[in-house]
C-alpha cells in the first residue's frame, strides 16, 4: 500500500497535487472538473476587489519548453466569487482562494473576504510578475511580505499561504519574512518574468510586452528555491514550477516541498495530469521502497540513508 | 508570421483571407490570429489544406485592423486548435447563420455531392455567405433572410424546422448566432437526430488553460468549439449565459 496523503498546515490532502492558481480556476464548474480529475486541492484564480478584464491579447505564447503568459489578473471580483467557491467545493477537496491587491491592508482585507466566501485557506499572490502595482510589486520587499502576512492572519481564521516570486536574489529573505508575519506556509515559485519578440513583426508578442514564464523550463529554478527555503524556514513549503510528471513531483518533495502545484502541465497533459502524476509517483515509490509520500520530504538535504 | 496571399470581400462585412502556406485542419477547428500591435483572436479555418484561409466578420478593433491588411502584409497564426466537425451519415442537414457559414463550408466541401441540405441564413440577402460555394459543392441550398429579401422570410432555425418536419436526417450541424444554435439543438433532440454544433465564447489563451471560454465546466477552445449532442444537451448556459472578459456571467 502506497500512501499519497499529506497534511499541510492543517489542510488534509488525499494526494500532494494541487491545481496552481491561474489555470482552469475562474469558474466553479471548471474547478470542480479538475477536482474530479484527481487534484488533491484547488487554488483559485487570483481574485481582486473589483472585476478586472486583464491585459489585451496575445496573452499567451507557446514555447518549446513552457509558456509565457500575461493574462493580467482577469477576475470577476471578490463579490461574485463565493458562488464559484461553493460550486468548486462539491469536488470534496480543499479550495484555496488566491487573492491579489496593491497594498498590505487591501490584500489582508481580501484574504478575510475570501475566507468568508468559503475558502479553506488563502494564498496571497505576492508574486505575479506582469500586473502593474500588484503581485511581485508588493511581494519583492521582505517588509511588505511580512506585513501582508501578518495583517492577513489577523483578517481571517484559515491558513494563510504566501506565494513568492523567484524574480529576486533573496527568495529566502522573502520566505523568512512570510514566516515572521505568521504565514502558515510558503508557495514557491511564481513565474519568471520574461519576454518574447517576434522578429518578423519586430515587436514583443504579448499584449503586455512582458509576462511570466512557466513550465518545464523553470523547474530547476523552482527546485533550487524550494531547497533553499526548506533550509531557511520551519513552516511548510509548497513547490510549484514545471511539475509535469511524477518524477518532477518527487524531485520537488525531495527538495523540501510538502505538496506541489501543477499549472502549465494541464496544457501539456490535460486535466488528467493530476491522476497521472499520482500514478507515476506511486510507481516511483514502489520501485524505490517508499511507503508514504511523506518519506520523500527533504530527502535531498541529507541523501538517502 | 504568414504573408497574405488573397484578401476578398465576400459580403459587405465579411472577408476571406488566404495564405500560401498549407494548414491541415478539420472543418470547425480554429486558429489564433495575431494582428501585431493590435490584438489576437480566434477565427475558424474556412479553407483547409494548401492555401488555407479564414473568413471573418468585421466587428471590433482587431478585425477592423485585419480588414485593412493588404496582400503581402504579414500576420501571426497559431493553431489549428480545438475539435472539428465529424462527417457522419448519408443525409445531412447543415444550419448556418451569418458568418457561422465559415466553419461549416469546408464540411460541405468534403461531403459527398447531394448528401447535404444547407439552410443558410442572414439578415439580408447581401449578407449571405458562400451560397455559390455550397451549390458548387453539391449541396441543396435553402435560403432564409430575416427581411425576406431572398428565400424564406424568417430565421434559419424556422426554415430548418420545416425541413426537419418533412424529411428525416442522419445528422444535423449548426453554427451561427447562439439563439439559432439553441433552437436547432432543441429541434434535433425533439426529432432524435444527432447534432454537432460550433459554439463561441471569449477566448484568450486558445489552448485550454486560462478558463476565459469556460462553459459549464467545458472549455470552448479545447473541448469545443464543436460540441456533440451529449455535451450540448447538458449545457445549462447554452443560449442563456456567457462570461464577459472579466469572467462575470452575463446573458448571451
Amino acid at each position: 500500500m502506497t500512501d499519497l496523503s499529506v497534511e499541510v498546515c492543517g489542510l488534509r490532502l488525499k494526494n500532494p497535487t494541487m491545481l496552481a492558481s491561474g489555470v482552469l480556476d475562474e469558474t466553479g464548474k471548471s474547478m470542480l472538473a479538475v477536482a474530479k480529475a484527481g487534484a488533491g486541492a484547488i487554488v483559485t484564480k487570483s481574485i481582486g476587489r473589483e472585476p478586472r478584464i486583464g491585459h489585451p491579447n496575445p496573452s499567451v505564447v507557446e514555447l518549446e519548453d513552457g509558456l509565457l503568459n500575461a493574462m493580467g489578473l482577469p477576475n470577476p471580483g471578490i463579490g461574485l466569487f463565493a458562488k464559484e467557491i461553493n460550486e468548486a467545493k462539491r469536488g470534496g477537496v480543499p479550495i484555496i482562494g488566491s487573492v491579489f491587491a496593491g497594498t498590505e491592508e487591501e490584500i489582508a482585507e481580501l484574504a478575510g473576504m475570501m475566507a468568508q466566501a468559503g475558502a479553506d485557506a488563502v494564498e496571497l499572490n505576492l508574486s505575479c510578475p506582469h500586473a502593474k502595482g500588484y503581485g511581485a510589486e508588493l511581494g519583492s520587499s521582505p517588509e511588505r511580505v511580512e506585513r501582508s502576512c501578518w495583517l492577513a492572519k489577523q483578517a481571517c481564521n484559515v491558513p494563510v499561504l504566501a506565494k513568492l516570486t523567484p524574480n529576486t536574489s533573496y527568495v529566502t529573505e522573502l520566505a523568512k519574512a512570510a514566516e515572521r508575519g505568521g504565514a502558515d506556509a510558503v508557495v514557491a515559485i511564481n513565474t519568471l518574468k520574461g519576454m518574447a519578440i517576434n522578429p518578423e513583426a519586430g515587436l514583443p508578442v504579448l499584449g503586455n510586452k512582458f509576462g511570466g514564464l512557466s513550465g518545464p523550463a523553470i523547474k530547476p529554478v523552482g527546485i533550487r528555491c524550494v531547497y533553499e527555503i526548506y533550509d531557511a524556514v520551519q513552516i511548510p513549503v509548497i513547490g510549484v514550477g514545471g511539475v509535469t510528471t511524477g518524477r518532477d513531483a518527487v524531485e520537488y518533495m525531495m527538495a523540501g516541498a510538502s505538496a506541489i502545484q501543477i499549472g502549465t502541465a494541464v496544457w501539456l497533459r490535460g486535466a488528467d495530469v493530476f491522476s497521472l502524476v499520482c500514478k507515476e509517483m506511486t510507481e516511483f515509490m514502489k520501485v524505490n521502497g517508499f511507503s508514504s509520500v511523506r518519506q520523500l520530504l527533504g530527502v535531498a538535504h541529507s541523501g538517502r540513508h | 508570421m504568414l504573408k497574405i496571399k488573397k484578401h476578398v470581400d465576400e459580403t459587405p462585412n465579411i472577408k476571406t483571407m488566404r495564405f500560401d502556406e498549407k494548414l491541415e485542419a478539420m472543418p470547425g477547428q480554429f486558429v489564433m490570429v495575431w494582428v501585431p500591435g493590435v490584438d489576437e483572436f480566434p477565427m475558424s479555418v474556412t479553407y483547409t489544406g494548401s492555401q488555407f484561409g479564414i473568413a471573418y466578420q468585421i466587428i471590433g478593433d482587431g478585425t477592423k485592423a485585419l480588414a485593412e491588411k493588404k496582400i503581402g502584409d504579414r500576420i501571426g497564426i497559431r493553431g489549428p486548435y480545438g475539435n472539428g466537425f465529424i462527417l457522419k451519415g448519408k443525409k445531412m442537414l447543415v444550419v448556418a447563420g451569418g458568418v457561422g457559414m465559415a466553419p461549416v463550408a469546408p464540411l460541405i466541401d468534403s461531403a459527398k455531392k447531394g448528401s447535404v441540405d444547407l439552410v443558410l441564413g442572414a439578415r439580408v440577402r447581401e449578407e449571405l455567405l458562400f451560397e455559390k460555394r455550397a451549390t458548387a459543392a453539391g449541396a441543396k441550398v435553402h435560403i432564409a433572410t430575416d427581411d425576406g429579401s431572398k428565400g424564406f422570410k424568417g430565421f434559419a432555425s424556422e426554415l430548418a424546422k420545416e425541413l426537419m418536419d418533412e424529411q428525416r436526417f442522419d445528422q444535423v450541424y449548426a453554427c451561427g448566432p447562439e439563439m439559432m444554435i439553441a433552437k436547432v439543438v432543441d429541434l434535433a433532440s425533439m426529432k432524435k437526430v444527432p447534432i454537432q454544433a460550433s459554439l463561441e465564447r471569449i477566448m484568450k489563451c486558445g489552448i485550454g488553460i486560462c478558463d476565459s471560454c469556460a462553459l459549464d465546466g467545458f472549455h470552448v477552445c479545447k473541448d469545443g468549439p464543436v460540441f456533440s449532442q451529449v455535451e450540448l444537451k447538458n449545457l445549462d448556459d447554452l443560449g442563456r449565459a456567457k462570461l464577459d472578459p472579466a469572467g462575470r456571467k452575463v446573458p448571451v
